[in-house]
C-alpha cells in the first residue's frame, strides 16, 4: 500500500442554475490573456448537448483517455510510444478551433468614430486569430438551456449510446447543467501522453499541472485528455490547464470556482487513496465495474492501519485530519451519492457529481404525484428511463443500479426531513432501504442542505516551511503575477511555492525507495502500464 | 592555413568568415536561448488553425527533411576516398545520390509548397508568424529550392557536378581549420550561393522557431507513463532577470 492524498472536488448538480459564474470568474483568474481567448478551464454545459469543444465525449472519434488491448493491458487509446512519436509532425486526433470556437471580439472603435447619422452605429465581430470579420457559429456555451437542441443535441454521445426507443422520448425530456473542470485524475492520459515529459502531477496533493518551460508544444496532452481540458495556447505555442487554483489550495483556500459558486454546490476535500492500487482498477475489463473499481482505490481516513501508512508515507498530521472531516470523501465513499463522470475513460477523474433529483422530481410532479413522496419518486425513477439511463451513461458507464441508488438516497433525505420540520412521522424505514441510518441522513442534510461554507471546503494548508526557509535567503524580484506565459502554470510559481522544476532537480524525494522523485525521469511503478511494450 | 595564401578578402568573408560567424551565432546563440527563453522554446504548432493542409504537408516535409540530411551527412561529411576505400564506384555514388536526392527533393519540395502556400494563404496562420520566422522561413526555402535545382537540374538531369570535389573538402576544412577556399571559390555559383543561405539560416536558428528541432522526444520511448513531482523550494530567478523572455506575451506572436 502506498498511500497518497488527492484535492478531490464533488459538484452537486441538482444546484446548478448554470448561471456560468464559474466560468467567468475563472476566466478572469486564469485565461484572460492574449492566447486563451477560446479558453475555458471551468465551463458549464447544458446537458443534453455536444459539449465543449463539440462531441468531446466521444472517444471513437478523438481517442482520448485509455483502453484495454487484447490482452486486457492498459493502452492509451490514441496508441502507442511509438506511433506517437511518428505522428509527431501531425496529430490526427487534435481537434481544430472550429470544434472550439473561432475566439472573437468587438469592433469596439466603431461606435464612437461612425460617422454622424440616424442610424445607431453597430459592431460586428471580428476574429481574434485574424482580425477580420467572422460570424460566431459555435461557442463554449452556445447551447445554453437547450439552445438549438431539437436539430443538434441528438448527437450527445451519450444519447447516441442510449437505447432507439428513449431516444425518440427526448422531446419530453429533461436538462441539467453540467459544470466542469480537470478531472486531476488518478491515472491522467495527458500526462501519460506528453513527449515532452512537461506535465506531471504533484505527490502532494495530485494536482496535475503542465511545466510551462518544459513544454515544446506538441499537442498530444490536448487529444490525450478525454475530458478535453487541456488546451493549447495559440500565441505561446504551449498546453494550459486547469490548476485546481494551486496557489489557493496551497493557501488553504477554496478554487476560484468554488469560493464564487453561486449554487454553492462545489465540495473542496482530501482523498487518501492507494497509488499501488490505480493502474489495476483502471484495467478493470468490464467498463460497468470502473465506479466501483475506483472506490475500492480510496482509503478509509478512519481506519488505523490507513492512518499510519500515511504518516509512513510522510502525510502530515493535519492533513489526515483534514481527510477524516473532507466533505468529498463522505459524500463520495461513505454516502455514496457522488459519481465519477466517465470513468470509462479509466483516467480515474477525481471530480465527482451528485447527479440530479430534480429533473426525475420534475416529471414526478408533472404526473400528478407529490414531488417529495418518495413512493411516487421511487416509481418515477423506475418508470423514467431516460434520465437514468442517460446519467448511467455520463456517470457510471452505463450502469444504472448506482445512479438510481444515489437517486434513491437524496429524495429519502428529502422527504425524511419535511417530514421531521413539519413534525410528521419521517420515513424512516424508507431512509433504511435507501441504506441510510438516521446519523447518515444527519450528516447529508448538514452537507447538502445547510452546505456551510467550512463544511464544503476542507483544504489544509500546504506544508512550505522548508521552502520558506530556503527562500528567505533569497529577494524575489517582482510580482510573480507578472511573469509572462500567465501566474503560475509552472512558470516562476508563487513565492514560496516553486514547483521542482529542472533547476531543482536532485533534491532528494520524499520516498527513500525512488519512487517518487523531483526529476520528471522520475516515476512512479505503479502508474507504467505498456511499460513493458 | 597553407590554404588560404592568395585568397582574397572576397573570398576570405564569404567562405572562411562567414562560416565561423554564423556557427559562433549558432553555438552561442543556441546556449543563451536554452538559457534565457526556455517559455519561447517550441514547435509553435498551428494545427489548431488548420489542419488538413497540414495533415499531408507537414509529414512529407518533416521525413523528406530527415532524408535530405542524411544525404548531406552522406554527400559532405563522408570524404570521396572513404566511399573509394569500401569499392564503392563514382559512377554508382552519383546514380545514387541522384537517385535518393532526387527522391528527397520531391518529398522536401511538394512539403514546403503545401506548407508555403499554408503560411502565405490561410489568414489564422500567417498571422501566427512572427518577422524572425518569416525570415528563418525564406532563408530556408531559398537553400531548399536551389538544393533541389542542384539535386534533380545538375545531378539527375544535367551532365552531374561533382560537389564532393568542391564543396565537401572546404566544408569539413571548417571544422579542422583549413577550409579550402579555393575549392569552394572556383565552384558552380548555384553551390555558393547555397550554401551562403544555408549558413544564414544556421544563423538565425537559434532566434527562430527551428529551436524545437532539438527537441524532439526520443526519450518518451523509455520514459514511464506517469510523472510525479513534489513541490520544493527553487531558488528565485536571479535578479532583474525575472520573466524576461525572447518574445514578449500578449504582443502579437
Ligand atoms: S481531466 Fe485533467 S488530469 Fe485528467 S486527463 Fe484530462 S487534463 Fe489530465
Ligand atoms: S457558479 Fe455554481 S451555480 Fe453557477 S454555473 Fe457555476 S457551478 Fe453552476
Amino acid at each position: 500500500m502506498r498511500v497518497m492524498a488527492q484535492v478531490c472536488m464533488v459538484m452537486n448538480l441538482d444546484k446548478c442554475i448554470g448561471c456560468h459564474t464559474c466560468s467567468v470568474t475563472c476566466k478572469q483568474t486564469w485565461t484572460n490573456r492574449p492566447g486563451v481567448e477560446y479558453v475555458y478551464f471551468n465551463n458549464v454545459e447544458t446537458k443534453p448537448g455536444l459539449g465543449y469543444p463539440a462531441r468531446y465525449e466521444d472517444q471513437g472519434q478523438w481517442k482520448g483517455g485509455w483502453a484495454l488491448d487484447r490482452k486486457g493491458r492498459l493502452r492509451l487509446r490514441a496508441g502507442g510510444r511509438v506511433r506517437r512519436l511518428l505522428s509527431i509532425f501531425y496529430n490526427p486526433d487534435l481537434p481544430t478551433i472550429e470544434d472550439y470556437h473561432d475566439p472573437f471580439t468587438y469592433d469596439y472603435a466603431r461606435l464612437i468614430t461612425a460617422p454622424s447619422g440616424t442610424r445607431a452605429p453597430s459592431v460586428s465581430a471580428r476574429s481574434v486569430l485574424t482580425g477580420r470579420e467572422m460570424n460566431p457559429r459555435w461557442g463554449a456555451n452556445w447551447e445554453d438551456d437547450l439552445a438549438g437542441a431539437p436539430q443538434r443535441a441528438l448527437a450527445d454521445p451519450n444519447i447516441v449510446a442510449m437505447s432507439e426507443r428513449v431516444r425518440l422520448e427526448f422531446e419530453s425530456v429533461f436538462m441539467f447543467y453540467l459544470p466542469r473542470i480537470c478531472e486531476h485524475c488518478l491515472n491522467p492520459s495527458c500526462v501519460a501522453s506528453c513527449p515532452s515529459g512537461a506535465m506531471y502531477k504533484r505527490a502532494e496533493d495530485g494536482i496535475v499541472l503542465v511545466d510551462q518551460d518544459r513544454c515544446r508544444g506538441w499537442r498530444f496532452c490536448v487529444s490525450g485528455c478525454p475530458y478535453k481540458k487541456v488546451y493549447f495556447n495559440h500565441r505561446t505555442g504551449k498546453a494550459e490547464k486547469c490548476t485546481l487554483c494551486f496557489p489557493r489550495i496551497e493557501a488553504g483556500l477554496p478554487t476560484i470556482c468554488s469560493e464564487t459558486c453561486v449554487g454553492r454546490l462545489r465540495y473542496l476535500g482530501l482523498v487518501l487513496y492507494d497509488a499501488d492500487a490505480v493502474t489495476a482498477a483502471a484495467a478493470t475489463r468490464d467498463p460497468e465495474d470502473l465506479y466501483e473499481a475506483q472506490l475500492g482505490v480510496f482509503l478509509d481516513p478512519e481506519d488505523p492501519a490507513v492512518l499510519a501508512e500515511a504518516a509512513n508515507a510522510g502525510i502530515p498530521h493535519d492533513w489526515l485530519g483534514a481527510a477524516r472531516r473532507s466533505p468529498a470523501y463522505a459524500l463520495i465513499a461513505r454516502h455514496r451519492v457522488a459519481l465519477p463522470l466517465h470513468p470509462e475513460f479509466r483516467t480515474m477523474p477525481m471530480v465527482w457529481y451528485i447527479p440530479p433529483l430534480s429533473p426525475v422530481a420534475d416529471v414526478t410532479a408533472a404526473a400528478g404525484y407529490d414531488d417529495t413522496d418518495p413512493d411516487a419518486v421511487f416509481a418515477t425513477i423506475d418508470a423514467l428511463r431516460i434520465p437514468l439511463e442517460y446519467l448511467a451513461n455520463l456517470f457510471t458507464a452505463g450502469r444504472v443500479a448506482p445512479v438510481r441508488d444515489a437517486l434513491r438516497r437524496l429524495s429519502v433525505i428529502r422527504s425524511v426531513m419535511r417530514a421531521t420540520q413539519l413534525g410528521l412521522d419521517p420515513p424512516l424505514e424508507r431512509a433504511v432501504e435507501a441504506g441510510l441510518g438516521s446519523a447518515d441522513v444527519e450528516d447529508l442534510f448538514r452537507l447538502l442542505a445547510i452546505a456551510r461554507y467550512e463544511d464544503r471546503y476542507v483544504v489544509p494548508p500546504a506544508h512550505a516551511e522548508e521552502a520558506g526557509r530556503l527562500l528567505a535567503q533569497h529577494s524575489l524580484s517582482g510580482c510573480s503575477l507578472e511573469s509572462e506565459g500567465g501566474p503560475g502554470m509552472g512558470g516562476d510559481g508563487v513565492s514560496g511555492f516553486h514547483l521542482a522544476g529542472a533547476a531543482a532537480g536532485g533534491v532528494a524525494g520524499r520516498d527513500a525507495d525512488g519512487r517518487l522523485h523531483l526529476r520528471v525521469t522520475q516515476t512512479s511503478p505503479t502508474s507504467r502500464p505498456g511499460a513493458d511494450r | 592555413m597553407s590554404s588560404l595564401r592568395g585568397v582574397t578578402a572576397f573570398q576570405l568573408f564569404w567562405w572562411v568568415i562567414l562560416p565561423y560567424l554564423a556557427l559562433a551565432t549558432f553555438v552561442i546563440g543556441h546556449v543563451w536561448r536554452y538559457r534565457y527563453d526556455q517559455f519561447g522554446w517550441t514547435s509553435r504548432s498551428t494545427q489548431l488553425q488548420e489542419r488538413r493542409l497540414l495533415k499531408w504537408g507537414s509529414p512529407v516535409f518533416h521525413y523528406g527533411a530527415f532524408a535530405a540530411i542524411a544525404g548531406h551527412v552522406v554527400g559532405i561529411l563522408i570524404p570521396e576516398r572513404w566511399t573509394r576505400a569500401v569499392g564503392i564506384p563514382e559512377n554508382a555514388y552519383r546514380w545514387f545520390s541522384a537517385g535518393a536526392g532526387t527522391l528527397a527533393a520531391v518529398l522536401v519540395i511538394g512539403g514546403v509548397i503545401v506548407l508555403a502556400a499554408r503560411r502565405l494563404f490561410v489568414g489564422r496562420v500567417r498571422a501566427t508568424t512572427s518577422p524572425v520566422d518569416w525570415v528563418a522561413l525564406i532563408l530556408l526555402a531559398v537553400v531548399i529550392v536551389l538544393g533541389i535545382v542542384e539535386t534533380v537540374g545538375v545531378g539527375l538531369l544535367g551532365h552531374g557536378y561533382d560537389y564532393r570535389r568542391s564543396v565537401s573538402p572546404w566544408f569539413r576544412g571548417l571544422f579542422d581549420g583549413s577550409p579550402d577556399v579555393a575549392a569552394i571559390a572556383h565552384a558552380s555559383l548555384i553551390y555558393q550561393v547555397h550554401a551562403v543561405a544555408a549558413w544564414a539560416v544556421i544563423a538565425v536558428w537559434p532566434f527562430s522557431r527551428l529551436v524545437h528541432a532539438w527537441s524532439y522526444p526520443v526519450w518518451y520511448l523509455w520514459r514511464p507513463f506517469i510523472v510525479y513531482r513534489s513541490r520544493v523550494a527553487g531558488r528565485p530567478n536571479e535578479p532583474g532577470t525575472s520573466g524576461r523572455r525572447w518574445r514578449k506575451i500578449g504582443v502579437r506572436y
